[in-house]
C-alpha cells in the first residue's frame, strides 16, 4: 500500500532521513522506532507531503506521491496525527473534527460528515460530552483522542500517528492503542511512530527500527520485541534508554 | 432564544438603528461623518478578515482602495461609462492586482505578504500621483459623477448614508457568511497553527490567496463608494499613512471580530474630527489616545470594553 525507497530528507544542507525504505501493506500495523531525534517525524512529514525538500521515492497504492501537496495527500487517503497532537485549542471540539473533514467538504457529503462524527463520539464518548468547549481545554489524553478524531474525520485509508502516548499516563497511553488495535480490526492500515518501543512492538505486526536517520533493525514485531528483551538482559537497560544513551 | 433567532434580531436592531440615526440627523455635517464611518468600516471589515482570520497583513491596502476609485474615476468621468458598468470592473481590477501581488508572496511563509504589499503601495501610489494624462497626478481627478438609481438621486446626503451602510451591512453578512463557513474555520486553524492546518488537508496559500484578493476587492468597493460620494479624489487619500491607518483600525478595534472593525473604523475616523480643537497638538493627542487604548485594551476595543461590561457586571452581582 505504501512504499517508500531510498528516501533521503534534508534541512537545509543536513541529511535527516540518509536512504530509509520502507513498506506497509494493507490492513497492517507497521511501527517506526527509535530515539528523539532518529528522524522519525521527518520520515512522517515527508509522507505526508508537509516537507518539501525529499529524494527518492514514496507512493501509495502504486501512485508516486512527488510534488503533491498536503490537502492532495490528504485526499489520496493519508491521515497523519501530528507529533504534540496540535489540535487547534481555540477552537471547540467539534469545529477540531469537522475540520478533519475539510478536503471532504469540497465533494458535499455534509450528510455522511455527520455520521462520522457520531461514529467517533461513539469512539471516544468523551469528545460528544465536550463537544462545544474548546480544544484547549481538554487534558492531554483527550486532546490525543480528538487528534486522532480529527485525523479519522478525512476517511483515511491510511492512518500514520506520530508519538501517540508522549507525555500521556500509562493508563491513558493503554486506551490509546487500544484504541489503534480497534481501528486496525476495522480494517484500517496504521503506520505508528513512537519512542515507547515495548508498548509499540506489542501491539504491531512488524517494525522498523530507525537511528540517526537509517534503518537499523526491521522485522516481525515479535522478533523485535524479543530483541529488545536480548539488549535489556545485556546492557541492563531499556531500549529506549540504550539508544537514547547513544543519541 | 436560538442562536439564529438572535443574530435576525440583531441585524433587524442595526437596521433600524441605521434607518433610526438617518431619519433623525438633519445637520449634512454629522451624516457626512457617519458616511465616512461606513466607508471606513467596509475598509476595516476587509482588512480584518484578512488580518484577524487568516493572519496576515497588508501595509499596502489603501492601494486597493485607490485602484477601485481611480478605476471608476477614469472609466465614468473620462470615458463615459455607466458608475454601476464601472463598479464591477473597478472591483475586478482591485482583485486581479491583488492575485498578481498576492501570488509569489504568499507561497513564502511569514511575513512576506506585509513587505510585498508594502513596496507594491508605494509603487501603487506613485502611479497614481505620476500618471497626469490618466489620473490627473498630483492634483487629483476632478469630476466624478454621483451615482443614481433609476429617477433616484444618491448624492443627497441622505441617501448616500443610506447606500453606504447598506452596502456595509450586506458586507458584514457576507463576512460573517464567510466566517461560519467551513472556509472561516479553516482560516481560525490557519491563525491558530498553520502546520496543524496544513496536516489535515488545508491548502494554506490558496486560502489565504483568496483571503486577500477578497479584502482587496472589498477595498475597492468602498474605494467606489467614496469617488462617487465626493466627486473628486487625489493620490493622497490612498498614500502608505493611509493604509497604515487601515491596520490601526483593525488593531484598536480588536482583530477578528466584526463589531471590531466598526468601532475601530468609527474611533479613527472621529478622532481628527473631534481633535481639531488641539490645532497644532492635533497629532501628539491622537498619538496618546492610541497608545492609551493599547496599553489599557490589549485586545482591542470590543475586548475590552466587553470586559469592562463583565467585572461592572460581576461587581453588581456582588
Ligand atoms: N526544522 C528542522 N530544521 C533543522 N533540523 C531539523 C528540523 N527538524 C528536525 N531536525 C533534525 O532532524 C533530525 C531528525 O529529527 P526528527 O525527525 O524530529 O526526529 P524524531 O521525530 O525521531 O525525534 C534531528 O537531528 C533534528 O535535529
Ligand atoms: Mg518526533
Amino acid at each position: 500500500m505504501l512504499q517508500v525507497k531510498n528516501l533521503r530528507c534534508y534541512y537545509g544542507r543536513i541529511m535527516a532521513i540518509k536512504g530509509v525504505s520502507i513498506s506497509v501493506r494493507r490492513g497492517e500495523l507497521i511501527t517506526l522506532i527509535g530515539a528523539n531525534g532518529s528522524g522519525k517525524t521527518t520520515l512522517l512529514t515527508a509522507i505526508c507531503g508537509l516537507l518539501p525538500a525529499w529524494k527518492g521515492d514514496i507512493s501509495f497504492e502504486a501512485e508516486s506521491l512527488k510534488g503533491m501537496d498536503p490537502p492532495a495527500i490528504v485526499r489520496r487517503g493519508i491521515s497523519l496525527v501530528p507529533e504534540g497532537r496540535q489540535v487547534f485549542a481555540p477552537m471547540t471540539v467539534l469545529d477540531n473534527l469537522r475540520l478533519g473533514a475539510y478536503t471532504r467538504y469540497r465533494r458535499r457529503e455534509h450528510r455522511e460528515i455527520e455520521q462520522d462524527i457520531a461514529q467517533i463520539t461513539e469512539l471516544f464518548p468523551i469528545l460528544g460530552q465536550r463537544a462545544d468547549q474548546p480544544a484547549g481545554t481538554l487534558s492531554g489524553g483527550e486532546q490525543q483522542m480528538l487528534a486522532i478524531g480529527r485525523a479519522l474525520m478525512a476517511r483515511p485509508r491510511l492512518l500514520a500517528l506520530d508519538e501517540p502516548s508522549m507525555g500521556l499516563a500509562p493508563l491513558m497511553v493503554e486506551k490509546i492503542l487500544d484504541t489503534l488495535v480497534r481501528l486496525k480490526a476495522d480494517g484500517l492500515t496504521i503506520l505508528l511512530v513512537e519512542q515507547n518501543a515495548q508498548a509499540a512492538l506489542k501491539i504491531a505486526d512488524r517494525g522498523y527500527v530507525l537511528e540517526t536517520g537509517k534503518v537499523v533493525l526491521q522485522g516481525d514485531a515479535g522478533d523485535l520485541l524479543s530483541d529488545v528483551e536480548v539488549k535489556r538482559a545485556y546492557l541492563g537497560k531499556d531500549y529506549e534508554e540504550f539508544y537514547d544513551g547513544r543519541g | 432564544m436560538t442562536p439564529s433567532l438572535k443574530k435576525g434580531v440583531a441585524y433587524a436592531l442595526a437596521c433600524s438603528a441605521i434607518a433610526g440615526i438617518g431619519l433623525a440627523a438633519t445637520n449634512p455635517y454629522h451624516l457626512q461623518v457617519m458616511t465616512f464611518i461606513g466607508i471606513n468600516s467596509l475598509l476595516a471589515l476587509g482588512l480584518n478578515l484578512l488580518m484577524g482570520y487568516a493572519g496576515q497583513i497588508s501595509l499596502g491596502h489603501a492601494a486597493f482602495y485607490g485602484i477601485g476609485a481611480y478605476t471608476t474615476a477614469i472609466l465614468t468621468a473620462t470615458y463615459g461609462l455607466s458608475p454601476w458598468l464601472s463598479l464591477p470592473m473597478a472591483v475586478a481590477a482591485a482583485a486581479l492586482v491583488a492575485f498578481l501581488v498576492g501570488m509569489p508572496t504568499l507561497k513564502l511563509s511569514g511575513y512576506y505578504l506585509g513587505m510585498g504589499t508594502l513596496g507594491f503601495g508605494m509603487i501603487a501610489f506613485i502611479v497614481f500621483r505620476e500618471w497626469d494624462g490618466v489620473t490627473g497626478g498630483a492634483s487629483g481627478f476632478v469630476g466624478i459623477p454621483p451615482l443614481a438609481v433609476g429617477p433616484l438621486n444618491l448624492s443627497s446626503g441622505r441617501n448616500y448614508f443610506y447606500l453606504v451602510w447598506g452596502v456595509l451591512l450586506v458586507a458584514i453578512l457576507v463576512c460573517r457568511r464567510i466566517i461560519d463557513s467551513r472556509t472561516g474555520r479553516a482560516l481560525r486553524a490557519i491563525h491558530d497553527s498553520e502546520n496543524a492546518a496544513r496536516a489535515v488537508g488545508v491548502g494554506t496559500m490558496h486560502l489565504k490567496l483568496q483571503v486577500f484578493v477578497f479584502s482587496a476587492a472589498v477595498a475597492a468597493l468602498a474605494g467606489f463608494l467614496y469617488a462617487h460620494y465626493v466627486s473628486f479624489i487625489s493620490p493622497g487619500t490612498f498614500d502608505f499613512l493611509m493604509s497604515v491607518r487601515m491596520v490601526t483600525m483593525v488593531v484598536i478595534g480588536g482583530m477578528a471580530s466584526i463589531w471590531g472593525a466598526i468601532l475601530g473604523a468609527s474611533l479613527l475616523t472621529l478622532l481628527p474630527e473631534w481633535l481639531h480643537a488641539f490645532s497644532d497638538l492635533e497629532m501628539v493627542v491622537y498619538g496618546l489616545i492610541m497608545m492609551g487604548v493599547m496599553i489599557v485594551m490589549p485586545q482591542g476595543l470590543t475586548r475590552g470594553i466587553l470586559d469592562l461590561y463583565e467585572r461592572a457586571r460581576e461587581r453588581h452581582e456582588r
